[in-house]
């Protein structure tokens, strides 16, 4: 068999074997590629709560437009189609049905959920205490709202139990149900069955709110829809919508960029053939990049294939190579400047892979895989298929004006020192505000739903919950158990003002073993008539009046224990669910806490809830800050980047220095690619961004892809053999403009590490070729006139 | 309107002729309306109360005393001193109660069963009368130099608790406070002289 015969034998059959592995390939768009690969304990228990946590789960949903009253129809309407749904836990619109069903559980169970229910409750001094605490909260203006109780809750066991469900921070209610507090919406709270991490799920979710909401619609008369809108937030929704927004940005970024290269090519080459041709290593980069992280990853995220639409840019540059600077030269002269410029490339690529954030190893393993098979193809396949007649218009006349434009250019190379001179500068001046470390920085949702869902949020009262106490336990009435010890210990800190308020899953559901103690507490039918006869002397009520008392006690007193089920029909069966968490092989149950006054808790705070935590013995408990933790996990991310950058800038000099032998050689090559990491990260700076992440991993990129344009240039004027200096400068520019174009097409996207990405790698690569035209050496200085 | 249904159903009571009817009319509204600018006027008040309360489920009233303070334009807050310290603060719709440690906290708009109890006060020491309006049919008797408000509130089902608030003072002062419900419960505030500062 010949070579190319059995190259193109290889290739094919590692074409079969990638395209299958890309075929069976799992591809997830949801926020997994943000989470680290080897989580720390707090860190897999901030994942657990975004991933199935009750925040996750939550979907605000507004009504606005027409009028209050045609706005109040459509919620119960809304909630009347979507309670019956098993996709939704609970809908919640304030409807007073709702709110009647809840308080009427609380007030059923009210002697096995109240925390006053004690022994002593029941003595004669106890009741006498309770009950002329009653009376006097009767002489008040509130006392309205407790005589209907009076006489069945003498002692006030249900305002005990409201109390502890923390202040009535919902949403205003108007014409009977939710709205916001101008009356302008109407207001939902919509609870999803599934995990916050099943994005199909949510997705069907939202859709049946949105067809519940069409055909809700359809029961109003049209001359009242007029200017009825539907808007939704919360983290399903966001999910849903980043997800389609990665999804629709691939396709549209890969299309884009495919179609500007194309065009930029065909103007160059005039030859469809060499078109067709040049795509082939393209191709067969992105099948194999997309084959690799399929092999080495669960699943390939769709923020991977975003970030391999550079490949394009870049793949395309080693065929641009061979077909412009000619297949004469193609394997002495050309191809040994490729290798070198395709091992910078993967030194850069390749510093991505242990890096704990799974976007940036996939896209490292992407890249480094597609670059080698590009590489390899250009060089084994591609010229073996080139037909002998084979040619692209001849660049060496533009070549030629544009090696005299060079020429005239050097003149200014002196202004190159203003370069370092004034980014440095620019960089100073912003050193407090150069970096962004929180996390929202890689957030894909638009700033516009942000500021949507705050705004309803507030309306409400249902704030992003930022600290949430998570307790351990085997099973889940031990989690109940755990939960009611820790409710005890925090009590206190609301009193003292450490904390706002905490919710409990032991508030509404106590763990048996406090249920037995109540209801042990409870006094028999005649002991309880006679404590209370003693009890009431002198107050200004009589133990006939009570009876309905005595018969409730003894009712509770006999009734079973309340379990999970009878919570069913009220909101609080969602927020059991939501708060009560199956969690690797055991259970949790979470605290959510409020701080006082602002949305965070002072450094004081935190450390008396840890205080307090510590106390409870037997429990297994840890205070959660979620949006402190992710920003710690995003600084992490950051750090390691520059660090891995570094790595990889380091590696790239020392590859050049093993290549070329020369110190003198190897600052010409790096020199232009260190000045326009400045340039690029000063002009970024300069126009008030703020680095992340992705602008770190940018910057690698241009040292990679630019050190291909500078070894060129080395190449030049180091050997007289290397070919035309005119087409080699055609072919680079060429190169040049076709990565310039997919990176700025990934700089108009609306998926934020994409954009960064590519606002950065764009201009970047523009200024190293230029820089590197600029400082190279002549060739005519090295070897007169050579090749041409 | 209201007040002038009110005037012509006494003329047609006593039954005078049109012309006295009119002259009534025209006598009870500047009546109220110097009433209101009265009270308008009042930047402050520090009285001390005494509070009697009759429910038919207890054996014997409630009574209750304490200070009541009020600071146009709406904050009104009431100290009960015996029998036990509680303190009620309403300010800008929010009615905050403190016993003991505890503090507990209530938008009034959302309910509407306590806000009779409060708002008729307030409105009417501020002088306000679109609140009152907003809340109350309101029926204006005799003269500035003893003067009887009787508040009926606009929406029966709404307001619940509250059948109407009797209103009783002379010129700015308000005398007493007597609100009937509609179980037949009642409740009646008896304003003492102003506290000096």
């Amino acid at each position: 068999m010949t070579r190319p015969a059995a190259a193109d034998l290889i290739w094919g059959l590692l074409v079969v074997i990638a395209v299958a592995l890309v075929a069976r390939a799992t591809y997830t768009a949801d926020l997994s590629a943000f989470l680290p690969r080897n989580p720390s304990a707090t860190q897999t228990l901030l994942i657990e709560q975004l991933r199935s946590g009750p925040a996750g789960r939550l979907i605000l949903v507004a009504l606005e437009g027409a009028d209050a009253l045609t706005r109040a129809h459509l919620s119960a309407q809304l909630a009347r189609e979507l309670r019956p749904d098993p996709r939704f836990i609970a809908v919640n619109n304030g409807d007073a049905a709702s709110l009647e069903r809840e308080r009427e559980f609380l007030f059923r169970h009210r002697y096995l959920l109240s925390e006053t229910v004690t022994a002593q409750r029941f003595t004669v001094e106890g009741l006498r205490t309770a009950i002329t605490d009653s009376l006097d909260l009767l002489a008040s203006p509130e006392g309205a709202l407790i005589k209907p109780l009076f006489t069945r809750d003498p002692t006030g066991e249900m305002l005990t139990i409201l109390a502890a469900l923390g202040p009535e921070r919902g949403p205003h209610t108007t014409l009977g149900v939710w709205s916001s507090r101008d009356g302008a919406r109407a207001l939902l709270m919509v609870q999803v069955r599934a995990a916050g991490s099943d994005t199909d799920a949510q997705q069907a979710a939202c859709q049946a709110i949105r067809g519940a909401f069409a055909s809700s619609l359809a029961t109003i008369p049209p001359a009242d829809r007029r200017g009825v809108g539907l808007l939704m937030s919360g983290p399903p929704v966001f999910a849903v919508a980043s997800r389609a927004m990665i999804k629709s940005e691939v396709m549209r970024l890969s299309g884009v960029s495919a179609a500007l290269v194309a065009v930029l090519l065909l103007c160059v080459y005039r030859s469809l053939p060499a078109l067709l041709l040049t795509l082939v290593p393209v191709a067969c980069g992105a099948l194999a990049g997309v084959a690799a992280v399929a092999l080495g990853f669960d699943a390939v995220h769709g923020i991977t294939l975003g970030f391999g639409v550079t490949l394009i840019g870049e793949a395309v540059d080693y065929s641009i190579y061979l077909f412009i600077q000619g297949a004469v030269h193609w394997r002495h002269a050309v191809w040994p400047t490729i290798r070198l410029g395709v091992l910078t490339s993967i030194c850069g690529f390749a510093a991505l892979l242990p890096s704990a954030f799974p976007g940036l190893a996939q896209l490292g393993l992407y890249s480094v895989t597609g670059l080698v098979a590009a590489a390899l193809v250009t060089r084994f396949v591609l010229p073996g298929w080139l037909p002998r007649s084979f040619t692209v218009r001849d660049l060496s006349a533009p070549g030629e004006r544009l090696a005299r434009a060079v020429q005239k250019l050097r003149q200014f190379r002196g202004t190159l020192v203003l370069v370092p001179l004034l980014a440095g500068a620019v960089l100073y001046a912003h050193r407090g505000t150069l970096w962004n470390r929180e996390l929202s920085a890689l957030n894909p949702t638009p700033a516009a739903d942000q500021a949507l869902d705050e705004q309803l949020r507030a309306q409400a009262g249902a704030p992003d919950v930022r600290y949430a106490i998570v307790a351990s336990a085997p099973d889940r009435e031990s989690a109940l158990t755990a939960a009611h010890t820790l409710g005890a210990l925090l009590t206190p800190l609301i009193d003292q003002g450490v904390i706002g308020g905490f919710e409990s899953p032991a508030r509404f559901l106590p763990p048996l073993a406090t249920q037995r103690a109540r209801r042990a507490s409870l006094p028999a039918p005649a002991e309880l008539s006679a404590r209370l006869q003693q009890g009431l002397a002198g107050l200004p009520v009589s133990a006939a009046r009570l009876q309905p008392f005595l018969i409730d006690v003894e009712r509770s007193r006999t009734a079973p224990p309340l379990t999970s089920a009878d919570l069913q029909g009220t909101s609080l069966a969602a927020a059991a669910q939501g708060l009560l968490v199956k969690s690797g092989g055991g259970w949790s149950a979470l605290l959510p806490l409020s701080a006082v006054a602002s949305a965070d808790l002072p450094a004081s705070a935190v450390e008396r809830v840890r205080a307090a935590l510590a106390q409870a013995r037997g429990v297994h408990a840890v205070l959660l800050d979620l949006k402190g933790e992710a920003d710690r996990l995003y600084a992490g991310y950051l750090s390691e980047a520059v660090r891995l950058a570094l790595a990889g800038f380091g590696a790239i000099v020392l590859l050049l220095w093993a290549a070329l032998r020369s110190i003198a050689r190897v600052a010409r090559v790096v020199a232009p690619l260190a000045l326009s990491v400045l340039a690029v990260a000063g002009l970024l700076v300069a126009l008030g961004e703020r680095l992340t992440i992705l602008h770190v991993v940018g910057m690698l990129l241009i040292v990679a892809v630019g050190s291909n344009y500078a070894l060129f240039f080395d190449r030049s004027s180091a050997s007289a053999r290397s070919g035309s200096v005119p087409l080699t400068l055609a072919s680079l520019l060429v190169a040049n403009i076709a990565t310039v174009l997919t990176f700025g097409v990934l700089a108009s996207s609306s998926v934020p590490v994409l954009a960064d990405l590519g606002s950065t790698v764009a201009p970047g690569t523009l200024l190293a070729l230029l820089f590197a035209a600029l400082l190279a050496r002549p060739a005519a200085d090295a070897a007169p006139a050579a090749g041409s | 309107m209201r007040r002038q249904r009110r005037a012509v159903g006494v003329a047609s009571t006593l039954a005078l002729a049109a012309a006295c009817a009119a002259a009534a009319q025209a006598a009870a509204a500047p009546a109220f309306d110097e009433l209101l600018r009265l009270l308008a006027a009042r930047r402050h008040g520090h009285v001390a109360f005494t509070e009697v309360q009759q429910l038919a489920m207890l054996e014997r009233p409630l009574q209750s005393s304490g200070e009541l303070l009020y600071d146009a334009p709406d904050r009104l807050e009431k100290r009960t001193l015996k029998p036990k310290a509680q303190t009620l603060v309403l300010e800008h719709g929010v009615l905050t109660a403190r016993r003991g440690q505890r503090t507990y906290v209530m938008e009034l708009r959302e309910h509407p069963q306590v806000a009779p109890f409060v708002e008729s006060i307030r409105a009417t020491l501020a002088g306000d009368r679109a609140a009152l309006e907003r809340s109350f049919r309101v029926q204006f008797d005799g003269t500035l130099a003893h003067w009887t408000l009787l508040l009926v509130p606009v929406d029966a089902s709404l307001a619940g608790a509250v059948q109407d608030v009797r209103i009783e003072g002379e010129r700015d002062v308000i005398r007493t406070v007597q609100i009937r419900q509609s179980d037949g419960d009642t409740s009646l505030l008896t304003l003492g002289p102003e506290i000096p500062p």
